[in-house]
């Protein structure tokens, strides 16, 4: 299958979505910003970095790309579209998913390894994982708080839209120990599609044993299943 | 005729705001003990031409609309007034 990975300028994490890509034995091909062929990607990823300086807010500008007509052409379509870090604050901005992202609580920027709880393996990028489990993750952000009122939250929570959740390395909830001090310790959520996932940590920053964790594969394996079970996910023209 | 809108984006006030706590600390640290609140925004300036005082207002509240804040977390605010220089010239470079 072929990943569309696209690109910003101040995009920097496409290089290593395009390595979990490889690694996994698929193919990717990179999707510029001015363009709006998304070159019959099975699934687009919107990688990390910060798409035109993140002025103003993160996202806030990107979201007006020519790409990212397409890409939401192609998600209103049911396409999978798998926004991560920058590309999570892209598609909250881009409204695709609900909530926004604000900055740390800590008003740092931080960058190490998290404990994401799987909450719902009922969706095309947790397919591969079960449920309950704990996959060591790395974040990498300044402003990966994740903030939406609460009848928008209880919603989530219902519809099990709550792909992720920050934990302890057990498991156990964190609490205000969470990376940012996301509402209800949010990692990643998804649309009311399912075809849509935004989350924080960088899957790709784990996609090897040598780089400390490959729990990251699962994320991107299960993709793949889910695009050769269900050939009813759109494939973009 | 040319207008000055400056457009003030503050948080909502249910939403945190880390920065506007963490001034707060800063200014009692200076013994600043009757500070009770502080809430860090946005000020960003506009100028913009237009027929009416009114047509204008309404074009920079689209802007909000649509770019200019995020109205999942901010609130808006417009001031808007005659610029003084009708066509300003552009700044000075440093020396």
């Amino acid at each position: 299958m072929r990943f569309g990975i696209a690109v910003f300028p101040g995009t920097w994490s496409d290089g290593d979505c395009a390595r979990a890509v490889e690694v996994l034995g698929h193919q990717s091909v990179r999707l510029w910003h001015r363009d709006r062929d998304l070159q019959g990607s099975d699934c687009v990823i919107l990688p990390g970095g910060f798409a035109y300086g993140d002025h103003l807010r993160t996202g806030a500008v990107a979201r007006f790309a020519p790409l990212m007509e397409s890409v939401q052409e192609f998600a209103a379509a049911g396409g999978l579209v798998l926004g991560i870090c920058n590309g999570f604050q892209i598609l909250c901005e881009a409204h695709l998913l609900p909530g926004a992202l604000t900055r740390n609580a800590s008003l740092e920027f931080r960058c190490e390894t998290t404990w994401l709880r799987v909450e719902t393996v009922e969706t095309p990028f947790t397919g591969d994982c079960e449920r309950g489990g704990v996959l060591a993750i790395p974040v990498s952000h300044g402003e990966g708080r994740f903030v939406a009122d609460p009848s928008t939250l209880d919603r989530l929570e219902a519809e099990q839209r709550v792909a992720f959740r920050y934990v302890a390395r057990d498991g156990t909830a964190v609490g205000d120990a969470s990376p940012n001090g996301s509402m209800r310790d949010i990692a990643g959520v998804v649309s009311e599609g399912r075809n849509v996932l935004g989350m924080m940590p960088h899957p790709e920053r784990a996609a090897e044993p040598l780089l400390g964790s490959d729990d990251g594969m699962r994320i991107f394996r299960s993709v793949v299943e889910a695009v050769a079970e269900h050939s009813a996910f759109a494939v973009a023209p | 005729m040319r207008y000055l809108a400056e457009v003030v984006i503050s948080l909502k006030p249910v939403v945190n705001d880390p920065q506007g706590l963490t001034v707060r600390a800063g200014l009692h640290q200076l013994g600043f003990a009757e500070v009770s609140e502080v809430r860090v925004g946005k000020h960003i300036s506009v100028e913009v031409d237009g027929d009416s005082e009114a047509g204008a207002r309404q074009r920079v509240a689209e802007m909000c609309e649509k770019l200019l804040r995020n109205p999942v977390i901010e609130d808006y605010r417009i001031e808007l007034r005659p610029s003084r220089e009708a066509s300003p010239a552009p700044a000075a470079p440093p020396a």
